[in-house]
């Protein structure tokens, strides 16, 4: 049969399927491939805080979305347009947000009466109507594969859990995507396992040529390259950018670096890379809790490391004590909090921007930190760098936000020139004549005096200090003089921070202000509007604390601000207090990012009516 | 840094005047803190091959904690019972310095005691000097966790109810490398064991009993005073038999697993019968011996080294990884890095 070839500029899918399904090994496969094939992208994993849920629940669901596009793109997309579902419960959790009319392709196999019960259904929802209206597409993957692996001497269970590779492949077709990638990939995934990679190879492409032959698929779909800036690129996750960030501030500083970390999700995948890379001098102590975790790289950086912890939430609830001492002690390192839902354990794979306050004021005593927010997976890279910097530069704790969805999301990034890469410029002190501990520079930065160097022996701790000298002092007029000081050398780098960039419509009726990772959806929804005729601009702040200079001047110079977080409105809050604006908060509280269409329906709501229309 | 290594080849000769600092010495007169101190500002001169600015003194909260203050070397005066863990910091960063930590039993035993079974489980090359006076000074005189059951204090007015610590067999029983125990008020025995230490590669840890003159004065007299002190203590000598008294005439003999007092003066009993003390046998049995010796309200105290072995430490371990890595690897190129993996390119 001659199929249809349909070009699309963007696509959005969703693999659905319980834990033990391998939906995040093939969203991965999948955005790899899409890297390669030129497209722009952005992805979405979703997955439950059990590692393996019981089988065919609802909450043992796990999913990946990954919007790609000829064009420049934001977000992984509000809603699928294509929803893979590889049992009931997957249907069950995901269907209400695929898109009206979009695809559905579901594993036949898996909706049993035991597999529908589990699920709750009390019907089959593929013959109740349930699924009317959409494209439906009922395809036997369970058997298709165990009859593609027939003779391969796997058992029967090991050739049903390479049904993914079939669904993958299927898909590949379907999308018109290149199967090599993936099959390089297993080549060297299962180079001690021939059995189980010649089985993959054989389910993944078995998928592409059903695909092909089957006659459920009319049309094919073909996604042109994006044109994007000319360079060498590669899709990168936040986490393995902050990473490599870090990896890049030890070379350009010469500082070898130091991670003191316990394991906590969604940051452990920080540990994990930079533990691999130990011939960049990497010292990695995974401690035996959180607030070793952060002490020890306190005494290495007191040692002249670049000393950096990571974790999450309630790990820099643990490291809080330490951070105050870093404060006191002005030594340079810092805390990368991959945010999660909270409180508490709260909603570990989820994501949330709720410890902004915490960053910002969750120390005892008046103990201000740097603050600073990446935008993007990929920008997590350039953050590293520039925390480090201002850490070493400042002699003060830079407290760094990443969230759990750029941490575990994923974008093509352009990689950078590495020459090009700003060098990070470390002071040590060694002259002995007219040291002082607690002398200061221009900054107001004390002296880095690493143990080793003679004449420099000297004691810091969390006892208040007197200026210059260092010394333990009880004095009433000193100590408000160091509480200003260390504000003061916080407050100093807005001089050497990068001002806020306003985009959109300078006469705009609304500015939209974001911080972390909803700069995506934000941006998105706000050029939606505008194309729309709608007068928004929007910025973007990398920086919590200090603010950018320009903050109050851009935020005085709109009617209506709205502020949309993943959080009570925190960010809200502080702008609110330092400048005297009436912002209004859009706040969403569910452990998942925005989609642009909430913003955008809001910024529609604000300016109803004619307001703003051109 | 690589201009400090050219003056390394300058053997400096230090008096105990170069440990200290100029800063008014703050415990109570009469402390037990400040004969550990001139023990150290005595010992350290001597202490060949380790210079003034490669020593760091990290400590946590509490009286003894004051320690790097009155240290004229580098130093951290840290948190409450986090000084294992920022040493640790310090010591894994820079495998060159030789890193000690002042800690007390309210520090080390209670809020701080997981860094401590970690850090001597991990065996990092640090040396821990507990001041151990079975009270809280600094917080005016709560009872802490070695001290003995029924202790009256201000917050247990009917006395404590929980059981202490014993500090050395939670050491031993982390796999410390290095246990040993001393007194404050015996000076030369307190510095042969901060010698022994400094020399030992790996976790080091030295409980003090240290008297605390304002809310637990005398706590160790019943073991320590020079009327009693040859009875009531057990000196441990390495390959030396465990005997003890004013005419040394007392020994200690195992009756099955159990450690008994026997008398060698009446002709009953001969030399034969003691056990002889091996600190460098890592059996967990002889370690049980011990701490068994230790606990028996009507056996001795025993002072000294309990063990000593050595084996590669957590800091070294790391250092040689790195290195290792770095050999097989190459040394780290950051371009090569960033792009590696899948990568494509726009023209
Ligand atoms: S309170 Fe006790 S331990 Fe503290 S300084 Fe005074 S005597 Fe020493």
């Amino acid at each position: 049969m001659e199929k249809g070839l349909l070009e699309l500029t963007d696509v959005t899918v969703r693999f659905a399927g319980d834990s033990g399904d391998g939906m995040q090994l093939t969203g991965s496969q999948f955005t790899n491939t899409t890297a390669i094939v030129g497209n722009d992208l952005s992805t979405l994993p979703d997955y439950p805080a059990e590692i393996r849920a019981p089988a065919g629940t609802t909450y043992g669901v796990s999913g990946f979305q990954l919007h790609f596009s000829s064009n420049d793109i934001q977000t992984p997309g509000d809603e699928p347009d294509v929803l893979v579902a590889m049992n009931p419960a997957a249907l069950k959790t995901n269907l209400s947000d695929l898109k009206k009319g979009g695809t559905l392709i579901v594993n036949v196999n898996s909706f049993d009466s035991k597999n529908l019960r589990l699920a709750d259904y009390e019907t089959n929802p593929l013959e109740d109507g349930t699924v009317e209206g959409y494209n439906v597409i009922q395809v036997p993957l369970s058997q298709l594969t165990n009859t593609a692996l027939e003779d391969t001497s796997l058992s029967a269970k090991e050739k049903t859990r390479c049904k993914n590779f079939f669904a993958l492949g299927m898909m590949y077709w379907l999308y018109s995507r290149p199967i090599e990638p993936t099959l390089n990939w297993l080549n060297v995934k299962f180079k001690n396992a021939p059995e189980i990679k010649a089985a993959n190879e054989k389910a993944l492409k078995a998928g592409y040529y059903f695909g092909e032959t089957t006659e459920v698929f009319t049309t094919r779909y073909e996604v042109k390259p994006a044109t994007l800036p000319k360079g060498t690129y590669r899709n990168i996750s936040g986490n393995e950018a902050l990473a490599l960030g870090f990896i890049a501030a030890s070379v350009k500083s010469g500082l070898p670096l130091f991670l003191g970390s316990y394991p906590i999700t969604p940051a452990s995948d920080i540990l994990h890379e930079l533990s691999r890379h130990k011939n960049f001098g990497v010292r990695t102590f995974q401690a035996e809790d959180e607030i070793a975790a952060v002490t020890a790289a306190l005494g290495a950086a007191y040692s002249g490391a670049l000393a950096i912890t990571t974790t999450s939430g309630p790990g820099v609830a643990l490291k809080t004590e330490t951070i105050g001492l870093a404060v006191m002690t002005e030594l340079p390192i810092v805390i990368i909090d991959v945010q999660r839902g909270g409180p508490s354990t709260g909603l570990p794979t989820k994501t949330e921007q709720s410890d902004l306050l915490q960053a910002m004021f969750g120390r005892n005593g008046e103990a201000p930190v740097a603050v600073v927010a990446p935008a993007t997976p990929a920008e997590c890279f350039s953050m590293a760098l520039e925390a480090s910097r201002l850490a070493i530069k400042y002699m003060v704790p830079v407290m760094y936000l990443s969230d759990g969805y750029i941490a575990n999301g994923s974008e093509p990034w352009k990689l950078p020139d590495v020459d090009a890469l700003p060098e990070i410029e470390v002071k040590f002190r060694t002259e002995a004549e007219g040291f002082k501990p607690y002398l200061r520079d221009e900054n107001l930065s004390r002296p880095w005096a690493l143990p080793g160097t003679p004449g420099l022996e000297h004691r810091v701790g969390g006892l208040e200090k007197a200026n210059i000298t260092g010394d333990v002092s009880y004095d009433p007029e000193n100590h408000e003089f160091m509480v200003r000081l260390r504000a003061q050398k916080v407050k100093n780098m807005e001089n050497d921070i990068p001002e806020l960039e306003v985009r959109g419509d300078k006469d705009a009726e609304l500015l939209v202000i974001g911080w972390g990772g909803t700069h995506g959806a934000i941006s998105e929804a706000v050029d939606r509007a505008r194309n729309r005729g709608l007068k928004v601009a929007r910025v973007h702040f990398r920086y919590l604390n200090p603010l950018p200079k320009n903050t109050g001047e851009v935020l005085r110079s709109y009617k209506k601000i709205l502020c949309p977080e993943l959080n009570m409105g925190q960010l809200s809050k502080i702008l609110r207090n330092e400048f005297l604006v009436d912002i209004e908060p859009f706040n969403k509280i569910q452990g998942l990012p925005f989609k642009s269409s909430e913003i955008e329906n809001k910024i529609d709501s604000i300016l109803g009516g004619n307001n703003g229309r051109k | 840094m690589a201009d400090n290594k050219v003056q390394e080849q300058v053997q400096v000769k230090y008096t105990s005047k170069d440990f200290a600092t100029k800063q008014d010495v703050r415990w109570c007169p009469g402390c037990g803190d400040y004969s550990i101190l001139a023990q150290v500002h005595r010992t350290f001169p001597d202490l060949i091959g380790i210079k003034k600015e490669d020593i760091v003194w990290v400590s946590g909260i509490g009286c003894s904690s004051r320690f790097p203050y009155y240290m004229n070397t580098y130093g951290i005066h840290g948190i409450h019972g986090r000084a294992p863990a920022i040493a640790t910091g310090v010591k894994v960063a820079r495998p060159d310095l030789s890193v000690w930590v002042a800690t007390g039993d309210g520090d080390l035993l209670s809020i701080g005691g997981n860094h401590f079974i970690h850090a001597c489980r991990k065996n990092i090359d640090l040396k821990i000097l507990l001041f151990n006076n079975r009270i809280y000074g600094l917080t005016k005189g709560q009872y802490s966790p070695t001290s003995e059951q029924g202790k009256q204090t201000k917050t247990t007015p009917y006395g404590s109810v929980d059981y202490p610590f014993n500090p050395i067999s939670l050491a031993l029983g982390a796999d410390a490398t290095f246990v040993a125990r001393a007194v404050d008020r015996d000076a030369k025995h307190l510095q042969s064991m901060l010698k022994r230490a400094a020399e030992h590669k790996g976790t080091a840890f030295i409980e003090i009993f240290q008297n605390c003159v304002i809310f637990n004065d005398g706590a160790f007299d019943d073991i320590t005073d020079k009327k009693v002190k040859d009875e009531k203590l057990l000196f441990l000598e390495h390959n030396k038999p465990m005997i003890f008294g004013a005419n040394k005439d007392k020994g200690i003999k195992l009756d099955g697993l159990k450690p008994v007092v026997i008398d060698l003066s009446e002709g009953k009993h001969t030399i034969d019968e003691v056990l002889v003390h091996d600190e460098h046998d890592d059996n967990p049995a002889r370690a049980g011996i011990l701490i068994n010796i230790d606990k028996q309200q009507d056996l001795p105290t025993p002072i000294g080294v309990f063990k000593q072995i050595l084996k590669p430490t957590y800091d070294e371990g790391v250092e040689n990884q790195v290195k290792q890595v770095t050999e097989k690897k190459g040394i780290g190129d950051l371009e090569k890095v960033l792009f590696s993996g899948n990568t494509w390119s726009v023209n």
